[in-house]
């Protein structure tokens, strides 16, 4: 296959399972222990006052409030979109979230009840959350969510593959569900509680980018470990690696796992120490939480009146 | 289908990190300090005092004794009779409760030794309270558990205290370096007469307080603060019967040269200009965290500093721009904000000698890289500076900066790469970044240096030696070899 896109400077002329492999075996290594000890340093950044006010604000931006489970019923959907749309009923001046997401069956009824809030619907697809089917479900499942309304999909990579070295397989599979996405936005979750290491992370981060990623995404939140701050860093690395080679600035959402807005803080302060400012902003930035949004709206309540509320005080949606 | 991005109301976040300024109100600094002699703080009989400053403001904290000759003769009496009355006769297993009641005192006041340790030498709040004095505590407790074990040490070998150790130690670690000399000197026995740096006394006059209400006995510790008239005393002093000196090889070499013939132990750690050298297979962003950490670190006020990057040729651009950009995202300045990186220039001598040197590159012809960062408008702060295109005949290639200042250079070979680390006059510490480990531990094998760190740098541990080659010293500290320098042996 020859590819004529922005992403292909990085990439060898003809993308086969030979070249792709030589290509990620180029890719710099990572120190686990020298990971951890940067993300351990920045974990010490303290954060106050107005510096903290803005964050928390915007966290609730760059929030997809995700339910994936097997009982969702359109209830449900309509409850999550409600509470994503104005957070907290008491305060209109909290913003909205940036998008729910969904299974792809719930797709049209988060399409309806987030209609003309600006809140985006992301469904997850291609057989989440294994990723374990046949490619032409997979893009079947991706043109659905996409014709239903879905705004952005959140696909998953064949993780079997790529530990079998199967590099072309992951990266054609991510390149056609891109185009079968049409103008929705792609974020490839690449499971990195099943790639085990640093070095398959950065590895699969960059070959999800080159080929044609707009997101790259930690979990699908079913596996543990899920987001990790290691982890983040790496794919923050990539990211900015892969900017530097090709001018295209690829979004990150850590996804799993993240309860706390002291938690969520790190996460900010990791990226703003990594990419910087040009990625601070919900098109380049999500957390993929469910149970987040309340803690943050606690830590506002409490930033604005002096004292913490009781979670009584907030609605459970 | 699908709905447009909002874009315009997804303005990107400046975010500035609001100031988060440690409290000084948890230290109480006095107006004045004596010497501590004999278990007590006494005025000098010299007479004299100096002034001891914050470099982050210049304003004045305290004044501080400068003790005389007298002023040391009483000292060394006082460390001769405490260890001919009671700490040479002393159990081990009691020595080591000493010892660990300054560790767990240290603890439990390690929010004021990291504040006033901050204030007095300039470095970043979150280094003092998270190196500095956690370290200082691990070095009392390492050696509290060697005191009842030193016939353990090297068995077939009876160990025994010399005597009175005279003691001077530097300015960048002032507490931790106290806790390096004292904890092993103390452990194998042996009283002390410790000299703190000129610019920094205050956390060892806060230890010595310490010290008293953990009721060491009078005399085992003494110190006496002053400058360099004071520690050439010190050293020079003839009852006293082990020298062990941590500061600039100049120094150094005067104190070898005047302890000669004197039968006196002698220890010294001195300089270097470590090499820090990084392979094209090298985890590049982590090795990246490695260089930054090596010669940021404390401004560059270290050692071990890897003042000296060695880049393989291959690598270098791609490096260097990597380098720059992380440079970029240094914050400089006021040392008590908990988010500073880089902190205040010890001194304004410190500074000038900085400056000096950074001058001596760019007229050098070397090329020179600072970030555009603000710096605060009083105080002794200069930005972090790297320089490429150096060569091994530029000063600052060969002198040691003690600053934030990095040299870069760059190798072909692995064996060009071990030339060059080795081609200098010191010998204190090196670092080696690949991922390929026969490689770690060839580089290990030929570097001449008394540390190599391989995938970090920086890293500390009281059971692990630290010393130098050459012209950065000879001795050890730290581990079962620190032990060795305070101790006689005897067979049997």
């Amino acid at each position: 296959m020859t590819l004529a896109t922005a992403h292909a400077s990085v990439l060898p002329d003809r993308v086969t399972t030979a070249t792709l492999r030589s290509f990620l075996r180029s890719v710099p290594s990572v120190d686990e222990v020298g990971a951890a000890e940067r993300v351990a340093a920045l974990s010490t950044r303290s954060i106050k006052r107005e510096s903290k006010r803005a964050a928390l604000d915007l966290m609730i931006r760059m929030m997809d409030l995700t339910t994936l489970e097997g009982k969702d019923t359109p209830g449900r959907i309509a409850q999550l979109a409600a509470k994503a749309i104005r957070p907290d009923p008491t305060q209109p001046s909290i913003p909205s979230v940036a998008a729910v997401c969904v299974y792809p069956n719930m797709v049209p009824y988060a399409v309806g009840a987030t209609e003309g809030s600006g809140v985006r619907v992301a469904s997850v697809a291609t057989y989440f959350p294994s990723g374990l089917a046949d490619i032409r479900l997979k893009l079947e499942e991706a043109k659905m969510v996409v014709a239903a309304g879905a705004d952005e999909v959140d696909m998953v990579i064949d993780r079997g593959a790529f530990l079998a070295g199967d590099y072309f397989r992951v990266f054609d599979e991510v390149r056609r569900v891109k185009e079968a996405c049409g103008d929705a936005h792609l974020k490839v979750i690449l499971e990195t509680g099943e790639l085990a290491t640093l070095d398959n992370v950065r590895r699969a981060s960059l070959l999800a980018m080159a080929a044609g990623a707009d997101f790259i995404k930690t979990s699908t939140g079913k596996v543990t470990p899920a987001a990790t701050l290691p982890v983040t860093l790496v794919m923050l690395e990539a990211i900015r690696d892969f900017f530097d080679a090709t001018g295209v600035m690829v979004g990150m959402k850590p996804a799993g796992g993240i309860r706390t807005s002291k938690e969520a803080m790190r996460y900010l302060v990791v990226l703003n120490e990594t990419l910087g400012e040009p990625w601070m902003t919900p098109d380049r930035f999500r957390f993929g939480a469910s149970s987040l949004l309340n803690d943050v709206l606690m830590q506002i309540r409490w930033l604005e009146t002096g004292r913490y509320a009781s979670p009584d005080y907030f609605t459970k949606d | 289908m699908s709905r447009s991005l909002p874009t315009t109301s997804h303005r990107p976040l400046l975010w500035e990190y609001a100031r988060s300024t440690e409290s000084t109100e948890i230290v109480d600094i006095e107006e004045s300090y004596g010497l501590f002699i004999d278990g007590e703080f006494r005025k000098p009989k010299s007479g004299r005092t100096f002034p001891t400053i914050n470099p982050a403001t210049e304003e004045r904290l305290s004044t501080v004794a400068e003790a005389g000759e007298a002023d040391i003769d009483d000292a060394v009496a006082a460390a001769r009779a405490a260890f001919d009355g009671v700490w040479g006769s002393m159990s081990g297993a009691e020595r080591a409760k000493h010892l660990f009641r300054l560790a767990r005192m240290v603890q439990e006041r390690s929010r004021e030794l990291a504040v006033l340790e901050t204030l007095d030498g300039g470095k970043p709040i979150k280094e003092s309270r998270d190196v500095d004095i956690p370290l200082v505590a691990a070095h009392f407790f390492y050696h509290a558990g060697w005191a009842d074990k030193l016939d353990y040490l090297f068995p077939g070998m009876r160990p025994r205290a010399l005597g009175v150790a005279g003691q001077v130690i530097p300015w960048n670690f002032p507490l931790l370096m106290l806790a390096w000399k004292v904890a092993p000197a103390m452990a194998a026995g042996n009283t002390v007469v410790l000299k703190p740096a000129e610019t920094t006394p205050l956390t060892a006059l806060a230890f010595a307080s310490i010290a008293v209400e953990a009721g060491l006995p009078p005399g085992v510790l003494n110190v006496v603060t002053g400058a360099g008239a004071t520690g050439a005393a010190v050293v020079g002093h003839p009852d006293v019967d082990k020298v062990a000196f941590t500061g600039s090889t100049a120094v150094g070499k005067v104190i070898q040269d005047r302890l000669a013939g004197s039968g006196k132990r002698l220890t010294l750690e001195l300089g270097g200009k470590a090499a820090h050298v990084i392979f094209e297979d090298a985890p590049i962003d982590q090795a990246i965290e490695g260089v930054i950490n090596g010669i940021f670190f404390n401004q560059g006020h270290v050692c071990c500093a890897g003042s000296r990057l060695l880049v393989e040729e291959s690598i270098h651009d791609r490096f260097v721009d990597k380098l720059k950009r992380r440079l970029s995202t240094l914050r400089v300045g006021d040392p008590m904000d908990k988010n500073t990186d880089v902190g205040a220039i010890n001194s304004r001598e410190q500074l000038e000698k900085i400056t000096e040197l950074v001058d001596s590159g760019v007229s050098e012809g070397a090329e020179m890289f600072q970030p555009d960062c603000a710096l605060p408008e009083r105080g002794f702060f200069f930005r972090p500076t790297l320089f490429t295109g150096v060569s091994q005949s530029h000063r600052i290639a060969q002198e040691e900066i003690f600053g934030p200042v990095l040299a870069i250079l760059t190798f072909r070979t692995p064996e060009e790469a071990v030339e060059k680390a080795n081609n200098t006059p010191y010998g204190l510490s090196a670092g080696v970044w690949t991922t390929k480990g026969s490689r770690i531990l060839w580089m290990a094998d030929r570097m001449k240096a008394g540390v190599v760190w391989a995938n970090t740098y920086n890293k500390f541990d009281p059971t692990s030696p630290f010393g130098g080659y050459k012209e950065s010293g000879f001795g050890r500290e730290g581990g079962r070899h620190g032990l060795l320098g305070y101790l006689d042996w005897s067979e049997g």
